[in-house]
């Protein structure tokens, strides 16, 4: 549809969209995050949900215990090797359409965890959408995260 | 009690074994015991009416690569009847190391003696359940040795080393309800 034609629709009380922009703006503003937390990152997630920092303004504060019911699983910690199998069965656990954020220096590149038992990057073992850099990254930088998750949800064709 | 107080009482007790006590910087009683020695020092510490030390509070290793005998195998018991606490070694050499289990002494000897197999690779004669404990079960080598290199690049693995096949699954369960019955 044209947009001007949708701005001028708009001046005159008529909401016109298409159904994949209506079906994107509900998948990306109800982002359901799975209740998984791997090292200190999880504090800083545990606290980004919390009334300060209030993730619910985003739409994704409701983690669920289940990867069943999840379609966002936040890596937020060391992937040690021994742990990288679980990682990996819970992300297959999930249905898709299905997201992954990166959370911190270790999850996306191993971080300061330079040795033989740990995962150098999470990316090797799950497809990651977002990377959020930080040792640990602040509740905003994980916001940053979530919002760019959003635009690149958002962008989503359906067909 | 004081140190030589307690080494004499302990070489009362066991008259032919070789006790070498040393002296430590934590002013702790350190005894050295030879491999062969440790079961019968080890019952009768833990058994010995003047001494009962009930307590296994820690069992570790240490690797001093490339100096031979390279393992030390350390533990500290702790008598909660009589307020002791003794430092007991075991010398090892790197080619030859294992040394026999007290798990059956002391219960928590069993998962630090896995831990230390899983970091060191000294083996535990007659441990009842011999497998790695912090490491994946497929790891190869033994990470806390000095000569290990620390930072080896391996791929991670995926799969789940520790999958039951469905039998295994079934004898377990059949084992577990007849051990509750």
């Amino acid at each position: 549809m044209d947009q001007d034609l949708k701005t001028e629709l708009s001046k005159h009380g008529i909401f016109a969209t298409t159904f994949e922009e209506l079906y994107n703006w509900g998948r990306k503003n109800s982002v359901w995050p799975l209740t998984f937390g791997l090292a200190c990152c999880a504090i800083e997630m545990i606290a980004t949900t919390m009334a300060r920092y209030d993730l619910a303004r985003f739409g994704a504060e409701v983690f669920r215990p289940s990867p069943r019911q999840a379609d966002l699983m936040i890596v937020s910690g060391t992937v040690t090797k021994k742990m990288a199998p679980q990682v990996v069965r819970l992300y297959n656990q999930m249905p898709e359409p299905k997201y992954v954020i990166s959370m911190g220096a270790c999850a996306s590149v191993g971080g300061v965890f330079d040795n033989y038992a740990i995962v150098q990057g999470v990316d090797q073992v799950v497809p990651v959408d977002v990377y959020v850099p930080g040792c640990p990254p602040r509740p905003e930088s994980l916001i940053y995260g979530i919002v760019q998750l959003q635009r690149k949800i958002d962008l989503q064709k359906l067909t | 009690m004081d140190a030589t107080t307690l080494v004499t009482l302990l070489q009362e007790a066991v008259p032919g074994v070789v006790l070498e006590p040393v002296a430590s910087v934590d002013l702790q009683t350190t005894i050295y015991v030879s491999r062969d020695d440790l079961p019968i020092v080890a019952r009768v510490l833990l058994e010995r009416p003047e001494v009962r030390c009930t307590l296994l509070a820690e069992l570790t290793a240490i690797d001093f690569w490339p100096r031979e005998p390279r393992f030390e195998i350390v533990y500290i018991l702790i008598s909660i009847e009589h307020r002791l606490r003794l430092r007991i070694k075991v010398r090892l050499d790197g080619a030859d190391a294992h040394v026999a289990t007290v798990s059956h002494l002391w219960p928590s000897a069993n998962w630090l003696e896995r831990e230390v197999w899983d970091m060191f690779g000294v083996v535990f004669d007659g441990h009842p359940d011999p497998r790695r404990l912090l490491m994946p079960e497929d790891w190869d080598g033994y990470p806390l040795r000095k000569d290990y290199p620390v930072q080896i690049t391996m791929k991670p693995k995926t799969t789940e080393p520790l999958q039951v096949t469905e039998q295994e699954f079934r004898a377990s369960l059949v084992k577990d309800r007849m051990s509750r019955s």
